[in-house]
């Protein structure tokens, strides 16, 4: 494993290990550059993976510090948690499901398609489905993802069985066990599935991918790629020109470390990346780095979630299996007659006794909450995402709240926009519809979890002034500044957004090749 | 209402031998294990006010068919001094709910339905909802209770659900 000098300025320095940061370490240190990756949480490896909800929770989970605004329910739930991310090696990527779907060609371009939406920031990616179809091939094989290429789909598991009869039964014709980042067989010296039921909690097996395993040992095979663990980058630094020139880190002793870079790539996820580019705001740049648009933090999207889950008359033990090997896509498209623009998936999901208990309906008591967990075992379930809509007002500012370095933490505003109840509500309604169609007694729909695909908050745009980054994922103000996670999205679409943070990232990489080679940055 | 005038439910009994310290008394499955047991005995909070706790959580979390011992678990942090304050204003406030509603305290209610309307009375109250929300994992976060809700947990030590089930259902 390579080690680079603090002064070593030659370095692409990398924010975060998750989907984005993890995947574009590896690929730049593949193709000879060296790389210096900063992670604010520890090192865990499928040994070190607990199988216990709330265990994993405590051991995987970003608890620090963060507080909320805005009329979603996660702000009188969760107040302190807005959004479920990993802090480790690796990111949320350990705790991810694996569902691994690509954009629908005209969800790159949501202004055009919809047409401009009261109350929305709508605008169309600066790149469309073409220009994306060769890297969405290379995300898919490395992801190794199910039902593409010649790698088939997992079997169906009980959850599943009663998702799928249902669906049929309401006459959708797009329904499989998904293409999910799962090896159904053995593949890249992982092992198949074994449908231990914990894909939240981080696959014991390495079935399914995750940076943490994959992408970064293979970086660091290269002696190009050195990860500092419990390395929390506190801010970004520039010259008196507006280049970047490194980052101040707090190190795993909470010492205030200096790395100098060539490149400095955020990674941090949709929270912490605008985060830290606002809590790196200077005299040159008093609203912080990149923000000349005034959009760092602003169009924080969530996706329309929500879930159903519904009891039968006779078990069905939703927890053994794949976690979320499952969907229905008949729902996915753009049909504005069913009163929304966008379109939404559903998805199987199921949760472990404990998380159902916190879950099903926070804050809910007495027997009307009971009676329901009484039959969990004769439990299915499901989950709805579906395209929110960006809104200048949703989204990350600096709070009052300091974390354990002194540092501000995030605060996330959040205001439902009535398109994004629009699409819950209609999904709930097909979702209970399904499960009635199998014979189900009672039906719940319950509320949006704390947000785990979080999207948005540094957008990609084709001018300056509409967004953070342009169609590479480089700052319009700064060009040796780099975003590589999920908060580039210009509009999230209805898929899971990991394989498309994953295949631009890869794309990024090869630009940042590019520009490096041609010494342009 | 006195706690003697409802009767000899179990729910009644728990009360009068807690408050009396009669820990002896067991019935069938009566707060048996030794967990319970210990849960118990307190050295905080009174007895009464233990036998309050765990009857609201039974009350907020009510399963008919989990024994007491695990809501004794769920609640037996409370007897703790940095939690005495919270307890002893908060017990104080719902036997006031109580008395409002024209009931002698709220441990001497026999039925739940009354019970749950002196908890809605407190319902946005900091003591209540510190009670609920330490519940949710104080409670269900019990590894042994998953048995009693039919839920498996962990595979991995048996090679994953592959081989055990996870596409054994054949009522569809
Ligand atoms: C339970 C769950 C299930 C999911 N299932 C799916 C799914 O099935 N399909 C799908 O597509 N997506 C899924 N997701 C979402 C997916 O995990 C994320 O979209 C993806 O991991 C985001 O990638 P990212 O690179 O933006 O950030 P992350 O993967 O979250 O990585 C960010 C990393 O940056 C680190 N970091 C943050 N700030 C700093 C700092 N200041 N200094 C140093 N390091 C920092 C963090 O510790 C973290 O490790 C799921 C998420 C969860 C929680
Ligand atoms: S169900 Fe499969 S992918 Fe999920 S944790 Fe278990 S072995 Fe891994």
């Amino acid at each position: 494993m390579a080690t680079f000098d603090l002064n070593d300025d030659s370095v692409v320095v990398i924010i975060g290990t998750g989907a984005g940061g993890g995947v574009l370490a590896n690929e730049l240190a593949q193709k000879g550059i060296k790389v210096v990756a900063l992670e604010a949480g520890g090192r865990y490896l499928p040994a070190d993976f607990v199988n216990d909800e709330w265990d994993s929770f405590a051991q995987l989970a970003w608890l620090d510090t963060r507080t909320t605004s805005g009329d979603w329910r996660i702000a009188k739930d969760f107040s302190g948690l807005p959004a479920w991310i990993v802090k480790a090696v690796g990111g949320t990527t350990t705790h991810w499901a694996g569902a691994s779907i690509r954009f629908q060609d005209h969800e790159w371009k949501a202004l055009s398609t919809y047409g401009a939406v009261d109350g929305a920031n709508l605008l169309d990616w600066p790149i469309d489905g073409a220009e994306m179809a060769p890297w969405y091939d290379k995300a898919e094989a490395k992801l190794g993802v199910t039902r593409t290429g010649d790698r088939p789909g997992l079997p169906g598991s009980n959850n599943y069985k009663v998702f799928e009869k249902g669906a049929e039964a309401l006459g959708y014709k797009d329904v499989h066990t998904g293409r999910m980042a799962i090896n159904s067989v053995e593949a890249d010296g992982r092992m198949a599935c074994h449908q231990t039921g914990f894909c939240f909690q981080g696959c014991k097996w390495g079935a399914k991918w995750s940076a943490a395993y994959t992408d970064i040992p293979a970086g660091e095979a290269t002696g190009n790629l050195e990860v500092r663990d419990r390395s929390h980058v506190a801010r970004i630094l520039h010259d008196d020109a507006g280049k970047v020139t490194g980052v101040e880190y707090f190190d795993a002793q909470g010492i205030l470390q200096m790395q100098k870079a060539r490149i400095v790539a955020v990674a941090g996820n949709s929270i912490e990346s605008p985060c830290l580019l606002l809590n790196s705001a200077s005299s040159l740049f008093p609203d912080g780095l990149a923000n000349s648009s005034g959009m760092v933090g602003k169009n924080y999207m969530r996706h329309t979630t929500g879930s159903v889950y519904a009891i039968f008359d006779k078990p069905v033990r939703m927890w053994r299996g794949t976690t979320m090997a499952g969907i229905v896509q008949d729902e996915s498209r753009h049909d504005p007659s069913r009163g929304f623009v966008g379109g939404y998936e559903l998805e199987t999901l199921s949760l472990g006794l404990p998380f159902m208990a916190a879950f099903l309906n926070p804050g809910g008591w007495g027997r009307g909450f009971t009676t329901a967990l009484d039959h969990y075992e004769n439990m299915a379930g499901l989950w709805i995402v579906g395209e929110d809509m960006p809104q200048l007002g949703n989204g990350v500012t600096l709070s009052d709240a300091k974390d354990q370095h002194g540092l501000p933490v995030a605060n996330v505003h959040f205001d439902e926009h009535p398109n994004d109840i629009a699409m819950r509500n209609n999904a709930y309604k097909q979702g209970i519809a399904m499960y009635e169609a199998v014979g189900a007694t009672r039906a719940f729909p319950t509320p949006p979890y704390p947000s785990t695909h979080n999207l948005g908050t540094n957008r990609m745009s084709e001018r300056p002034e509409d967004g953070v980054v342009n169609k590479w994922g480089q700052s319009h103000d700064i060009a040796n500044l780099f975003v590589s996670d999920g908060s580039q999205f210009t509009t999230g679409a209805a898929e899971n957004p990991t394989l498309t943070i994953v295949a631009l990232a890869i794309r990024q990489a090869d630009h940042i090749a590019g520009e490096m080679s041609r010494g342009t940055i | 209402m006195k706690v003697e005038e409802t009767g000899l439910t179990r729910r009644a009994l728990l009360g009068r031998a807690v408050a009396a310290g009669a820990m002896a008394v067991t019935g069938a499955g009566f707060i048996a294990a030794p967990d319970a047991a210990r849960a118990m005995e307190v050295s905080v909070v009174s007895p009464a006010q233990m036998a309050t706790l765990m009857q609201m959580a039974r009350d907020v979390y009510p399963h008919d068919q989990v024994p007491d011992r695990f809501y004794a678990v769920s609640v037996k942090g409370y007897d703790a001094e940095d939690k005495k304050t919270l307890i002893d204003t908060g017990i104080a406030d719902l036997d006031a709910a109580a008395r409002a509603q024209g009931h002698a305290d709220y441990l001497s209610i026999g039925w739940e339905e009354d019970r749950v309307k002196v908890l809605q009375a407190v319902e946005q109250s900091v003591f209540f909802q510190t009670i609920r929300a330490g519940l949710v994992t104080g409670l269900y976060n019990q590894k042994d209770i998953w048995p009693i809700f039919g839920y498996e947990g962990e595979s991995f030590s048996q090679g994953g659900y592959i081989d055990h089930g996870f596409d054994d259902i054949d009522w569809l």
